[in-house]
């Protein structure tokens, strides 16, 4: 079998393609300028109403998020490959977030992950071919008190059990939260659909499913 | 200690505890508006310095002192209050955020006052998502009744407070990771000096101060610093809160002075209430997992500042515990916490990037079965050869990492050498081919 090479003539993104990031959303991230000194520092709410906005941060929105803030596309992707809330390939409607730190493995926060990874039949870092659910694990979530949690989209669930895994997935509002909420990082209001974080983000990177990230 | 009357978590469970109406109705912003119109910046330092309050952050430094560290001369001071709280297995700050945001508020006012800063930004990690919306919803309140931005309460004095949302990342928690977090770079820690005091968050004198440091001073302003110092020990003055988890019969955050022993917290009718199903306490991580660990033997520790060094800890830490009972076997335990800080290294530093990586396989090692007699000494001779105690790293995180490892290494060798000794022949050379 030959190797299998990669195409370094082919663009990782189309820069002619139409824009991602509306004027709204641009205006959004200007609106954090007055907080800070230095446009920069705007780059995680940034990078925050992005991810809102599309569901995830592609090569395209990193580099018109530099656009934006007057920083080179290096400078996002440099930022934004550190933390692990973000994605640069679409996720799932709702991502599952579950807490593999030592409360939680304690008491049966591994039995928790099993049933859902069974359940989805994917495994950590993928999405479920109808796009529904990502599934990630991320260490402590200071939630130790109900442990074992995990977060599904902005809900965080408390002392979930294996057996109630099925029951929890598949009810329709298990990732609303019962408080008023601010829309401080959220996309801007003209284009926001419903549910926060879905996979709409098909502008300019291939929909995947079951892909490793 | 039943009778210790709660004073930091005094509005948890009170009905329409996040409102600003509650809140003031209870007493609240009493202090902040005697701070902006009574006292000068001085006289704050000064109070906060004489009731010696410590960092309830991990490290126990002064707060006060560290205002003062602050140049007399400077033109602009920036507070960042650290709400990252990612420590396993702590959760204070998400308690008095959830519950009492108001005041964390006040707090900030106060310290923002102190140090003159016109700008506070609260640095809070992501997965805090309905801490966040209860945040800044206080937030929007404060200004609307004009306890924040231009001049609160018509004392003159201007504050802004800015939320700033992390993205997942423990680092973050220390105090330059943050400063760079919200310069929208990667978390990594700065070298020291210059400290923050001197050229912090845009090379501008900065304060970070935690979450619960903040929330003790509305209450040493009203009551004072004598209250204050009648609290628990002079060293470890003041309230102090604590969190119990694991295998326990009420797992919780709790007040108490820092008189109480270790035993206390876990057993004690006013907090754990004892092991579930009565089992025996095999290993408490009691001051967040980076601190090290105790046995079950040694539950008599104090959970003050002092006493914990005399049982190889770091320090009190963020004052988490969490229990392990002797069901659990400890290569389970020692395998989980290092994979904690194999992932959470930034990756600045090499020993610390390398070696916590290390020591984590290392440990799935002996956890699966195939670990090696001399494994117990590589570990520890890995763990001795990191962090900043020996000079080799830029900020505590490899220290933090291993506290625990080596904790467990050598209070539970016996059981180690045991399991190793017991193993099944020839499945180390299947399980190593996995894991190498």
């Amino acid at each position: 079998m030959a190797w299998q090479t990669i195409n370094r003539n082919e663009p990782v993104f189309d820069a002619d393609a139409p824009p991602v990031l509306s004027e709204a959303v641009r205006e959004k991230i200007r609106s954090f300028f007055p907080r800070y000194d230095t446009k920069r520092a705007a780059l995680l709410p940034a990078l925050h109403v992005v991810q809102d906005t599309l569901g995830h941060v592609s090569w395209k929105a990193m580099a018109e998020i530099a656009e934006v803030l007057d920083i080179h596309p290096s400078d996002v992707f440099d930022t934004m490959s550190f933390y692990t809330h973000f994605w640069n390939h679409p996720k799932g409607e709702k991502t599952i977030t579950a807490c593999r730190s030592i409360t939680c493995e304690l008491l049966g926060g591994r039995e928790v992950l099993d049933a859902i990874k069974k359940h989805l039949g994917i495994d950590e870092h993928e999405t479920t071919p109808d796009g529904k659910y990502s599934l990630v694990t991320e260490e402590c979530l200071a939630g130790c008190d109900h442990s074992p949690c995990m977060l599904i989209n902005e809900k965080l669930h408390k002392r979930v059990r294996a057996a109630d895994v099925p029951a929890l997935l598949a009810a329709a509002d298990n990732d609303k939260i019962d408080i008023p909420r601010s829309t401080l990082f959220d996309a801007p209001q003209e284009s926001q659909r419903a549910g926060s974080g879905s996979a709409d983000g098909k502008t300019d990177d291939q929909v995947g499913t079951n892909v490793a990230e | 200690m039943a009778d210790y009357e709660p004073v930091l978590l005094r509005n948890v469970g009170v009905d329409g505890s996040r409102t600003l109406d509650v809140y003031r109705a209870r007493g609240g912003y009493k202090a902040a508006e005697k701070v902006v119109k009574d006292m000068t910046a001085d006289d704050v330092i000064d109070e906060v310095k004489r009731a010696g309050l410590r960092g309830r952050g991990g490290a126990g430094f002064p707060a006060g002192v560290k205002w003062g560290f602050l140049p007399k001369g400077r033109k602009r001071t920036l507070l960042c209050v650290n709400a990252d709280e990612s420590e396993p297995p702590t959760f204070c700050n998400r308690v008095l955020m959830e519950h009492d945001p108001h005041q964390v508020i006040e707090g900030i006012i106060i310290a923002g006052y102190a140090t003159r800063a016109q700008i506070a930004y609260v640095y809070m990690r992501v997965e805090f998502h309905e801490q966040f919306h209860i945040m800044q919803n206080a937030i929007d309140e404060a200004y609307a009744a004009g306890l924040l931005g231009k001049n609160i309460l018509g004392s003159g004095y201007d504050l802004e407070v800015y939320v700033h949302r992390g993205a997942g990342a423990y680092v973050c928690g220390e105090e330059t990771g943050l400063i760079e977090s919200i310069e929208g770079k990667r978390g990594y820690p700065r070298i020291k000096p210059p400290f923050p005091a001197v050229e912090g968050l845009f090379r501008m004198p900065t304060v970070v101060n935690n979450v619960e440091t903040l929330a003790n001073l509305p209450h040493i302003i009203e009551r004072g610093a004598d209250w204050f110092l009648g609290i628990g020990t002079p060293s470890s003055a003041g309230p102090k809160l604590f969190c119990v988890c694991g295998p326990v019969n009420r797992p919780g955050c709790y007040e108490a002075p820092m008189t109480i022993t270790c035993e206390e917290l876990i057993m004690g009718d006013a907090f754990g209430r004892g092991m579930t199903d009565n089992l025996p306490v095999k290993a408490v991580f009691p001051g967040g997992t980076s601190m090290g660990v105790i046995t079950g033997d040694e539950l008599q520790m104090k959970m003050d500042f002092d006493d914990p060094r005399n049982f190889g800890m770091l320090g009190l830490g963020t004052a988490a515990a969490v229990v392990v009972n002797n069901k659990t076997d400890i290569r389970a335990v020692l395998r989980n916490v290092a994979r904690f800080y194999a992932l959470e290294s930034c990756g600045q530093c090499t020993q610390c990037r390398e070696g916590t990586n290390w020591m984590y396989r290392i440990a799935s090692r002996i956890e699966h079965g195939a670990g090696r007699i001399e494994d117990l000494d590589l570990i520890e001779e890995v763990a001795g050869r990191m962090g900043m105690m020996p000079g080799l790293s830029i900020c505590g995180l490899p220290d933090g990492a291993t506290f625990p490892i080596q904790g467990i290494v050598r209070k539970f060798r016996g059981e180690l050498e045991e399991h190793i000794a017991n193993q099944e022949p020839g499945k180390a050379e299947a399980v190593l081919s996995v894991l190498n």
